[in-house]
């Protein structure tokens, strides 16, 4: 199992799979576009002791009115077997742009929050999380 | 399957809800392997919406990457008494719902 191999190996005697590029992720949703760096926050503990069950939360500074809302929140890892995570839609009704759910991360990576407003534009806010104990997510 | 909802009530209109959701689920990556050396099939909940005043207020859709046992929190701005329905569907076809009861008061 993936978990067992890793602890055995001493450190560096193995590269660490290489992280995917942010850009191929984001760019199916955002159709190519950059998603500007501002209004999204990701909480997340700093360190997680068990990356099976982490608690993160994604608040995006918006005033969810009629003219002026998040449609789409999606949550994104690069380094999981399966970058996409979780989708969220949103909208007028929700009062408020937060969302909390607990993810499974497969080792230390960074979490991205892909958020597109109801004018179409495209916001990403990061989170750094260092996981001491991967979800083992790999078939290897 | 079973399932926990939490909601914000009773609530003043004009203020937020909050919503909490706890469903039992393995969510099972597909990565796994069982005692005899055969993959475990993939199973997770891969869409859950909530309907409430007669429209969809939340929607979300899952993959392996979220953790057994799903928790959601979400808000919704009250707007009329009344049910708050979450459904969900697993790559099974195992369907669930769940509702609680809204109460709105005035402003």
């Amino acid at each position: 199992m993936a978990c067992v191999g890793w602890a055995a190996v001493p450190a560096r005697a193995q590269a660490p799979p290489a992280n995917l590029d942010w850009a191929q992720l984001y760019g199916p949703f955002t159709g190519g576009a950059t998603p500007t760096p501002e209004r999204v926050r990701v909480v997340t503990p700093r360190l997680a002791d068990n990356g099976l069950s982490v608690p993160l939360a994604v608040r995006v500074e918006s005033p969810m009115t009629e003219g002026d809302h998040v449609r789409r929140v999606v949550l994104l890892s690069n380094r999981n077997p399966r970058p996409m995570i979780a989708e969220f839609e949103l909208g007028p009704w929700s009062a408020k742009a937060d969302v909390a759910t607990r993810v499974r991360l497969n080792g230390s990576q960074e979490v991205m929050a892909l958020v597109q407003t109801s004018d179409g534009r495209w916001w990403r806010g990061t989170a750094e999380v260092e996981v001491t104990e991967s979800a083992c997510m790999d078939a290897s | 399957m079973l399932a926990r909802i939490q909601v914000t009530s009773p609530v003043r209109r004009g203020q937020a809800m909050e919503v909490r959701l706890l469903l039992q689920h393995p969510m099972e990556t597909g990565f796994r392997y069982d005692f005899s050396g055969s993959s475990i099939a993939k199973n997770v909940i891969h869409s859950i919406s909530a309907e409430y005043g007669g429209r969809v207020v939340f929607r979300a859709r899952m993959g392996s990457g979220v953790a057994a046992n799903p928790l959601l929190h979400f808000w919704v701005r009250p707007v009329q008494s009344g049910d708050i329905r979450v459904s969900w569907e697993d790559d099974q076809g195992v369907q669930g719902q769940v509702s609680a009861r809204v109460e709105v008061l005035p402003a």
